[in-house]
């Protein structure tokens, strides 16, 4: 399998941070909020492989660092340290390296990104269809005729009503909204896709229908994704692997049914036994 | 009243500093260089931007031509020709193009093609053209070094659903010898056209804003549009499907203004009125 992402040592404070902030945090202190300079450690060495076509669970708890990893990734915010390589075919491009135009271009024309909150991931001044001819615009698709084809097909794929594709998204249901996003973030066809809480909020019916949809994606185009949640049954449906995070560090890693069968760590352990 | 101020108003480094922005602005067309925009006996919105730049291009020998949407007697033109010849003793000021070195514009392109030794100076009162896309500058300076205008032809995109056309009518965003988009102040679509390798130098001011920026001789000005969705200008075709014409000097290849006459009916004058005059001159000999 074609490793498509290499991620090490990734961290994250959030504060001036100092010397003991790794030192004194974590699970076994249960705390990530350093007694010494008070920064929120939100991520500290988390370390990962990424293969084309699969799919990454990150769950835990609220404030454990899953979707601050997440934004590291997507460039929302810069980490701490740590590093991350994306492999474009035989191109090795580091990360956090990158100057703000490349990390623009990648971000625009290699990763997708699916938020918790649509206002994150929409413009809700343009419509629906106008979302999409933007991200495709961006990638220098100049065709009037092109761009609506595209738009229409992707809003189909995402079982989007297409008499609706031009009206603003603000008008829409969450469900519906959560799927215009996919389809936004699907347009360029991107080789890795971030999924952050996308089924958080939503009603059962719609959270089966956008993971159904988010499955047949994956097999269709083979789009490498990291879904973060902290919904076990999201988790056990789409993840081949998952990382289980608390206080910021992962606490067990491996293969999903592995972890949630027989969890080895005692906050996994709790985790599972509390959503059976 | 000249013994006490400098000749063309402005004391002689506020001159050099606007030269020297505009030689960048030539060395980077389309790009918008910033300076620090002088207070004019006028308010800002008046044309002080390009009021500067004549100010500080004119010389002995040039010869001035001040138009407002066309017009050389409405009143922005008059006005401002009125302060160049108090503030530049010697000047000579004109109406005809052909005898004019230096023209300072508000909202129109004259009708006749520029010659090289002329330059077209055009008041801006919206510099950038992002900025009905992003309000932050800082933002907008990164786009526009990127050459990011996705958003803007997201706009015309919206445009084309809602209205089957693109349905800007002046300002239209223009991208300049293939990078910058500029916005060209507002003259209508018709004159966009005229800036594309034309033998003439542009310079475009705006006071408010403290922005100069150039599109230089022989240099392409492109349009922002779809390849499917091209650029179109204004054509004029009344009900029947023909052009109208000039009801003063009937030519049909000018561009118009429309007016309500006194029965109630609309009727269309040239915009340029020297060009109109002249058109005249030719048919009545």
């Amino acid at each position: 399998m074609d490793k498509i992402l290499e991620v090490s040592g990734l961290s994250q404070i959030y504060g001036p941070g100092c010397d003991q902030c790794f030192t004194c945090t974590g699970p076994e202190f249960e705390t990530n909020i350093c007694k010494h300079c008070s920064s929120i450690v939100a991520l500290h060495d988390l370390t990962f492989d990424l293969y084309k076509g699969e799919i990454l669970g990150i769950m835990g708890e609220s404030g454990s660092g899953k979707s601050t990893a997440v934004k590291c990734l997507y460039f929302d915010q810069m980490p701490f340290g740590g590093s991350a390589i994306f492999f474009n075919n035989k191109e090795q491009k580091h990360l956090f390296t990158l100057n703000p135009a490349q990390r623009r271009s990648l971000r625009n024309q290699h990763f997708g990104m699916v938020y918790q909150n649509p206002n994150l991931g929409l413009n809700f001044d343009i419509s629906a269809g106008g979302n999409i001819a933007e991200r495709l615009l961006m990638n220098r698709v100049l065709n009037y005729s092109e761009i609506r084809s595209r738009a229409h097909e992707l809003l189909t794929r995402t079982e989007v009503l297409t008499e609706r594709m031009d009206e603003l998204p603000k008008n829409f249901s969450g469900g519906m909204q959560q799927r215009v996003q996919i389809a936004k973030a699907l347009s360029t066809r991107p080789s890795l896709l971030f999924l952050d809480e996308v089924t958080t909020g939503l009603d059962l019916s719609v959270q089966a229908k956008i993971l159904d949809l988010i499955l047949e994606i994956q097999a269709e185009l083979d789009t490498a994704m990291i879904v973060v949640t902290h919904d076990l049954g999201v988790t056990r449906l789409l993840a081949g692997r998952t990382l289980v995070m608390k206080y910021g560090r992962v606490v067990e890693s491996g293969l999903t049914d592995q972890i949630l069968e027989d969890p080895q760590h005692a906050y996994t352990q709790q985790l599972v036994a509390s959503a059976l | 009243m000249s013994s006490a101020i400098n000749f063309a108003f402005l004391d002689e480094y506020a001159k050099r500093e606007i030269r020297r922005s505009v030689l960048k602005a030539i060395c980077i067309p389309g790009y918008q260089v910033p300076y620090s925009s002088r207070e004019m006996p006028m308010g800002r919105g008046f044309g002080t931007g390009g009021l500067q730049l004549t100010l500080a291009l004119i010389g002995e020998d040039d010869c001035l031509k001040v138009i407002d949407q066309g017009s050389d007697d409405s009143v922005n033109a008059v006005n401002l020709r009125k302060f160049v010849e108090m503030t530049c003793p010697g000047i000579n000021t004109t109406t005809r193009l052909q005898e004019a070195t230096l023209i300072q514009s508000r909202h129109r392109i004259p009708e006749r093609p520029l010659l090289a030794h002329q330059i077209l100076v055009l008041q801006v009162p919206y510099p950038d053209a992002l900025v009905i896309v992003e309000p932050s500058e800082e933002k907008r300076k990164t786009m526009h070094g990127e050459a990011d205008y996705s958003r803007l032809l997201v706009k015309l995109y919206e445009d084309i659903v809602k209205f089957k056309e693109i349905t800007i009518s002046h300002r239209y965003p223009t991208r300049i010898n293939g990078h910058y988009i500029i916005d060209p102040s507002p003259i209508p679509r018709y004159d966009v056209p005229k800036l594309n390798q034309s033998e003439s130098l542009t310079l475009l001011g705006a006071g408010r804003e403290k922005k100069i920026y150039a599109v230089p001789p022989y240099c392409s000005a492109e349009p922002l549009a779809f390849n499917d969705v091209p650029f179109r200008i204004e054509d004029f075709t009344g009900a029947n499907g023909e052009r109208r014409t000039c009801m003063i000097c009937s030519t049909s290849n000018s561009f118009l203004d429309e007016f309500i006459d006194e029965q109630g009916s609309r009727v269309y004058q040239c915009s340029d009125s020297d060009y109109c005059a002249q058109q005249q001159e030719c048919v009545h000999g």
